[in-house]
């Protein structure tokens, strides 16, 4: 009985709790569980709609972006580059959003039960990432058709390319679910923010047709490397510029400490203010 | 003495009434800037000290606003105090409502697990007990169905059939008991009961007097934030309702939800003592007062009065003979019964006002009042269920 004593006090630590998540690991797999067992119930299309979203973007960047303004695109067909960026810019912005809806979405369980909250935004994440394994699958299906196999260096870049998108995600994400449950209206701003950072991030256009000391600014968006990074894979020696690599990882730091601190400091006021 | 499993320090919390609003908008933030608001402060919880033992059934009464569902709250880490602190020396569960985390697309099956997980059973325990669940809860022909189709009977049978399995030293209840239908509140007072005998610590909010006289061994009264009794539940309860009961008139010929052809409709019933006293014990005599509005004319009238429990038991009833308009003066009916002999509960009262032979005014639960048992103190009497009414006895050997 003596391992479960606790003090309840009015202030708490900023310090992440881990061996508390930790314990907690079960309902962070049932949060995720819940949320894609709901997702292809609400839906008709379920998987199909996975597909679709990237497909019909796809399509419709190719024809205006690819065939008539020709952007160029590289040694890549415009559809195969533009896919790329769609795949991982889509995991980016579901968990993104996903995230930052998620304590609004769960405030009757949070104003009934303890748990660390850290768990929900989380949990969304996992859940876009089935959704992007979908994806990923297509793309490589889709390169394959066009005749372009992944080089034995995407058994690197990939895992790497998608920690980085899940953890970028994370830092912001995490901010945002905290301050989306003080302001009611940060969800209805943040598409459009989510539109406005896609076209900051080279999905439809190569990093290289912005000047050099531009190139610098947009590395701050970790998602500008992954995706130039992800093209890469079907090139037989991969070029990857290292100082904006460093650029970006610092970034992703900085945004994790960030929201986390945020997170932390408005955790416990949660159920007072939902 | 052992160490106790809870021990509340000047436990306080504030609520500024900034925070008391449900949401803000950033767009109200940024205008707030320039024109500072006056906060005014709420204290839910006022210096509460408080020691709970091993095993021990703690009910908590007060008004609404008196601090209860807080209390529960900062317990089970929900909200943090503003100022004190409290030490839990066991694992401790919450159960401040009926289907928490329930997700209606989701069949009672999926529920039944993301229910047990989010109150803090591990998918192990959720699956050991499944079977035991479902039984509990009647509902293994719907267990394949969407929750959203179920009726809330049974929703909330599924529900409470989840929470009753959990097993932590303390267990938070917080009103859940006030849903459902009278055979489902017998069910889970049972189930309190089955608890309470396990030597699991119980802290249990209600505003059923009864529940609360038969469940606990010990009883708080909030108010205002802060603990104003601490003793047996007979003798807390007896003063809360002391102080309590000359607020429990309602006014009914407002009530929307009645019955009957209309041409009276009941306007005014009181229950007392025969010394006209609001407090009513075991084996007093009532008089019941009753008034009512003609709305259109009639030649005979008759009243009805039945007595039941909370839990839907009927005990007895009041009938006047059929009376012609001459033989009523006032519009006004008063009875006087003979002894009740009832033990402690809670009492509803149904009228039902019949003219000409036809129901013309149906009121349900139009009154309600508190019998205050005789037990001496520190005497556990048989609970309602075994044995209800009391005859008078005289011990001659």
């Amino acid at each position: 009985m003596k391992n479960y004593t606790f003090i309840i006090k009015p202030e708490s630590s900023l310090a992440l709790n881990l061996s508390e998540i930790w314990r907690y690991r079960e309902l962070f797999l049932t949060f995720a569980w819940r949320d894609i067992r709901v997702r292809y119930k609400q839906t008709i299309l379920g998987i199909a709609w996975a597909i679709l979203q990237p497909v019909s973007s796809m399509v419709v960047f190719t024809v205006f972006f690819g065939n008539l303004a020709k952007i160029p695109s590289g040694n890549l067909p415009y559809s195969l580059f533009v896919l790329c960026g769609l795949v991982f810019w889509g995991f980016f912005s579901t968990s993104l959003s996903h995230a930052s809806d998620s304590l609004v979405g769960n405030e009757s369980i949070i104003k009934k039960v303890y748990f660390p909250k850290i768990i929900l935004p989380l949990s969304a994440i996992v859940v876009s990432f089935i959704d992007f394994l979908i994806n990923f699958f297509i793309l490589m299906v889709y390169a394959v058709i066009l005749g372009y196999y992944p080089s034995i260096l995407t058994l690197v870049i990939i895992p790497v390319a998608v920690v980085v998108t899940a953890f970028s995600a994370c830092g912001i994400g995490l901010f945002l679910s905290a301050f989306n449950i003080r302001y009611r209206d940060v969800r209805y701003i943040l598409p459009f923010f989510i539109q406005v950072l896609m076209f900051l991030t080279p999905v439809i256009y190569p990093l290289s047709i912005v000047s050099p000391q531009k190139q610098l600014i947009m590395a701050i968006n970790p998602m500008t490397m992954v995706i130039e990074s992800v093209r890469q894979i079907f090139n037989d020696r991969p070029i990857i510029d290292t100082n904006l690599v460093s650029i970006s990882l610092i970034s992703i730091l900085v945004s994790l400490i960030f929201g986390l601190w945020y997170f932390k400091k408005t955790e416990r006021f949660f159920a007072d203010i939902v | 003495m052992p160490q106790p499993i809870i021990e509340i320090r000047k436990l306080s919390k504030k609520y500024s009434l900034g925070t008391v609003q449900h949401y803000y908008t950033l767009r109200d933030s940024l205008s707030q800037i320039f024109r500072p608001t006056a906060h005014a402060d709420f204290w839910a919880l006022k210096d509460v000290s408080l020691k709970i033992f091993p095993g021990e059934v703690v009910g908590i009464i007060g008004a609404n606003g008196a601090g209860k569902s807080t209390l529960l709250k900062v317990l089970s880490r929900i909200t943090p105090p503003t100022s004190g602190t409290a030490t839990i020396r066991g694992r401790i569960g919450s159960l401040l409502e009926v289907g928490t985390g329930f997700h209606m697309e989701l069949s009672g099956r999926e529920n039944i697990y993301l229910g047990g997980n989010i109150l803090g059973l591990s998918h192990k325990e959720v699956k050991r007990k499944f079977t035991q669940i479902v039984e509990f809860s009647g509902i293994e022909k719907f267990l394949d169905t969407p929750v959203k189709h179920y009726s809330s009977g049974m929703y909330i049978r599924l529900a409470f059939a989840v929470a009753a399995h959990l097993e932590p030293e303390i267990l938070l209840v917080d009103e859940v008991l006030a849903v459902g239908d009278a055979e489902f509140q017998k069910r889970s007072l049972g189930k309190m009961g089955e608890m309470s005998k396990q030597g699991r610590t119980v802290l249990f909010v209600s505003h059923n007097m009864t529940a609360i006289k038969n469940l606990c061994h010990r009883c708080l009264l909030l108010e205002k934030g802060q603990i104003k009794m601490d003793d047996t539940p007979s003798r807390v309860i007896e003063s809360y309702l002391k102080a309590s009961s000359s607020s429990s008139s309602i006014s009914l010929s407002q009530r929307k939800d009645r019955d009957g052809t209309g041409e009276v409709r009941l306007s005014f019933l009181n229950v007392t003592d025969m010394k006209k006293n609001n407090l009513i014990k075991s084996f007093d005599r009532l008089r019941i007062t009753m008034k009512f509005q003609a709305i259109k004319p009639f030649s005979t009238l008759l009243a009805k009065i039945a007595f039941s429990d909370t839990l839907g038991n009927a005990l007895f009833r009041v009938e006047s003979e059929n009376l012609t308009q001459d033989q009523i003066s006032d519009n006004t009916f008063i009875f006087e019964t003979s002894e009740i002999n009832l033990p402690a509960l809670t009492c509803l009262v149904n009228v039902g006002l019949f003219t000409d032979g036809h129901l013309s005014d149906y009121v349900q639960n139009s009154y309600s009042f508190d019998i205050i048992g005789s037990t001496k103190r520190g005497v556990k009497s048989f609970p309602n269920y075994m044995a209800l009414v009391l005859i008078g006895s005289k011990l001659i050997k």
